[in-house]
């Protein structure tokens, strides 16, 4: 992944006599913002293509994927709900791939974080609703943080190739998830749907005021923010950047790559478990199979399509909750398989990918090529 | 002793019968990851592609009624996945590992997709060659029933092992997963050579489809692949891209999936879900036994970015 270093501050360029440099200050960035926008109208090109050859109205699926995703504030919060975990899934890709990591385990880190947070959500019951929502979140956030951190820590010391192993762990995970559900910690009361026994109201995370959209868009609106600043603002976030440029170097000058491997996955873990905390504390108000809903998988995808800038995550978050959650009405009002959201997800993936072979090829981002003439 | 009766001795029987049933796709699909991974390139999609080519198969085979053009149709479908991720994968700046994630949910997300309208009728059944007629207990009939496609694989594992060593074409696919540099020198060109072999990885990939969808468990349904096409990928690590070490891993963790199942048949039921997990734990522990920080693996591909 191609990474800028560089950090003019903007304001000193905008000068009235300073024109040029302001253009070029935009050029520069603009490239960041165009080749992604380019992609995702190509890909959405691509996928009407495809649905006309099935033989449907690829204009009638836009719009009706408008009026499910965007179209209405109901539509829009209904979006805005499944952007909720998004943006915590696809933190926990950003976040390795700015240290060159390529992590896709993050339904594990989900799944887990919520088993451990329904688990200590009874186990805590009659505290302060304060106490066992916090306790619920590190449970959250531990279980994940272990997960994921557990793939870093193999990657440094044992040189375990991480995107196979993630994803191994996933399984486990989901594995590890059916077998406490079913088992040890399963409501006797569950009968068609095994799951753990119900968090008392108390314990259930409410809805932002004013909306039908529960706390945890703010949560990971937060996380995007602070992961943001991690990267760009702290000297651990400059240590991960050039350990992801270069270990060897990054190496020679000193940096604890180990700790910093080890600690980015587990944030990220940490941040997949949080998403899991949330689902089972605002949404499912148990832990069941519910959990594994594919969250950390359209996450990988987000964190592509923003290029894992924790930042663009929010907007692309949303993009994708919003087709998402469009899927249910595409189904009924078009007749299509509800596998069709996963079809467009799967172009707009690889044309997203394939848009990488244009960065810097393009003399209009690159003032460096305007003064030299053509 | 009732014959009928064999006790605990039907856990290692079964898991034997299992590790032959459940092995074919792994066998396929990490024989065509070799093939892959041999030339240079990862291809993390053939999850998917084991997923479409399970569709395909069974589409084709209920259509026409024949299995064997399933079999066929699933090989084209993955032929064309594989050459589709061996072009786009020699343009700067694509990274093969990512495509192969995308290619991994863009597979499965058409195989729902088409798949739909077949997840009702059924399909006729690959034949099985029964070798356990001498026996009259049941299970060992039943562990014994080996599918034919389970030796064909058998046989072109030692295909593969005797063409990597001694034919032009496995000498090339060898000289461009090692140095880039020395196939051009050779006058090759290192992007066709990866295209044809990651086009072939498909291929087989997609036959290992067609046998979940066709034999074991037989149908179709939207979760036929729990994550085999995966497994096959770090199973060809595991045996040094060596298409006979392939094999009999590929052995192993059948036998490693089937524990659930066969300690389920004798009455085992405690922990039934964690034994399920027992392939990607076995999977996973091996990664961890066989890598190491301090050298590189013996016999792995120069070019390959997985083992850097």
């Amino acid at each position: 992944m191609a990474d800028t270093v560089s950090t003019a501050s903007a304001p000193a360029l905008f000068g009235a006599r300073n024109y040029p440099a302001a253009l070029e200050w935009v050029a520069r960035r603009a490239e960041a913002f165009v080749i992604p926008l380019a992609a995702l109208i190509v890909g959405m090109a691509l996928f009407s293509l495809f649905i006309a050859l099935v033989g449907k109205s690829p204009v009638q699926l836009y719009v009706t994927m408008w009026r499910g995703g965007f179209g209405s504030w109901f539509s829009i919060q209904n979006s805005l709900s499944r952007a909720a975990p998004l943006l915590l899934a696809a933190l926990c890709v950003a976040l390795p791939a700015r240290l060159g990591l390529v992590v896709i385990g993050g339904e594990g880190a989900i799944v887990l974080g919520g088993v451990a947070a329904a688990a200590i959500g009874v186990a805590a019951n009659g505290a302060p609703a304060f106490v066992v929502i916090l306790l619920m979140g590190v449970a959250g956030v531990v279980a994940g943080g272990i997960w994921i951190g557990a793939v870093g820590a193999l990657r440094h010391y044992r040189a375990v190739n991480e995107t196979i192993s993630s994803l191994l762990m996933a399984y486990i995970a989901i594995a590890l998830m059916n077998h406490l559900v079913e088992g040890p910690l399963r409501d006797p009361a569950s009968l068609n749907k095994p799951s753990t026994e119900p968090l008392a109201d108390a314990y259930r995370i409410g809805n932002i005021p004013g909306m039908d959209v529960h706390w945890g868009l703010v949560v990971g609106i937060v996380a995007c923010v602070l992961s943001w600043l991690l990267i760009e603002k702290t000297r651990w976030g400059f240590a991960a950047r050039i350990a992801g440029g270069n270990v060897r170097a990054a190496q020679v000058q000193g940096l604890a790559v180990g700790p910093l491997i080890v600690g980015f996955t587990g944030l990220a873990g940490g941040f997949a478990g949080l998403a899991g905390m949330l689902e089972v504390g605002a949404v499912q108000g148990s832990a069941n199979a519910s959990l594994a809903a594919g969250y950390g998988y359209t996450g990988i995808l987000v964190a592509f399509l923003a290029r894992h800038n924790p930042l663009a995550i929010i907007p692309v978050a949303f993009l994708l909750g919003g087709i998402g959650a469009s899927g249910g009405l595409i189904q009924r009002r078009m007749d299509l398989p509800d596998a069709t959201v996963l079809v467009l997800q799967g172009m707009l993936f690889v044309v997203i990918l394939f848009s990488e072979t244009f960065y810097g090829r393009f003399k209009v981002f690159n003032p460096d090529l305007w003064k030299r003439g053509s | 002793m009732d014959a009928t009766e064999i006790g605990l001795w039907g856990v290692p029987l079964a898991i034997l019968g299992g590790a032959i049933r459940v092995s074919t796709p792994f066998i396929f699909v990490s024989l065509g990851e070799a093939i892959t991974e041999r030339s240079g390139r990862i291809n993390l999609g053939l999850e998917g592609t084991l997923v479409f080519g399970a569709m395909t198969a069974y589409a084709v085979a209920v259509v026409t009624g024949s299995p064997w053009l399933g079999v066929l149709a699933a090989a084209g479908a993955g032929l064309c996945f594989g050459l589709f991720h061996g072009w786009i994968c020699k343009f700067r700046g694509v990274n093969d590992i990512a495509i192969g994630i995308a290619l991994m949910l863009f597979g499965s997300g058409l195989a729902f997709f088409f798949g739909k309208p077949f997840i009702q009728p059924s399909a006729p059944d690959l034949p099985a060659i029964a070798f356990g007629g001498w026996s009259n207990i049941p299970q060992v009939q039943a562990a014994l029933n080996v599918n034919v496609l389970f030796l064909i694989g058998a046989a072109l594992a030692l295909f593969l092992w005797w063409a990597f060593r001694n034919t032009r074409a496995g000498l090339i696919v060898r000289v461009v997963g090692d140095s880039s540099d020395a196939a051009r020198a050779m006058g090759l060109n290192p992007n066709t050579v990866r295209l044809l072999a990651t086009g072939v990885g498909g291929a087989l990939a997609g036959i290992g489809g067609a046998y979940l969808s066709l034999y074991y468990p037989g149908s179709w349904t939207e979760r036929i692949s729990s994550g085999q096409g995966l497994m096959a990928v770090a199973l060809v690590i595991f045996a040094r891209w060596n298409p006979l070490g392939c094999f009999a891993a590929a052995l192993l963790f059948g036998g490693a999936g089937a524990l659930g199942p066969a300690l389920q048949s004798v009455g085992v039921t405690q922990g039934y879900y964690l034994f399920y997990a027992a392939p990607y734990i076995l999977t996973l522990i091996i990664m961890i036994a066989t890598s190491s920080p301090s050298r590189s693996l013996a016999g792995a591909p120069g070019e390959l970015s997985i083992t850097k």
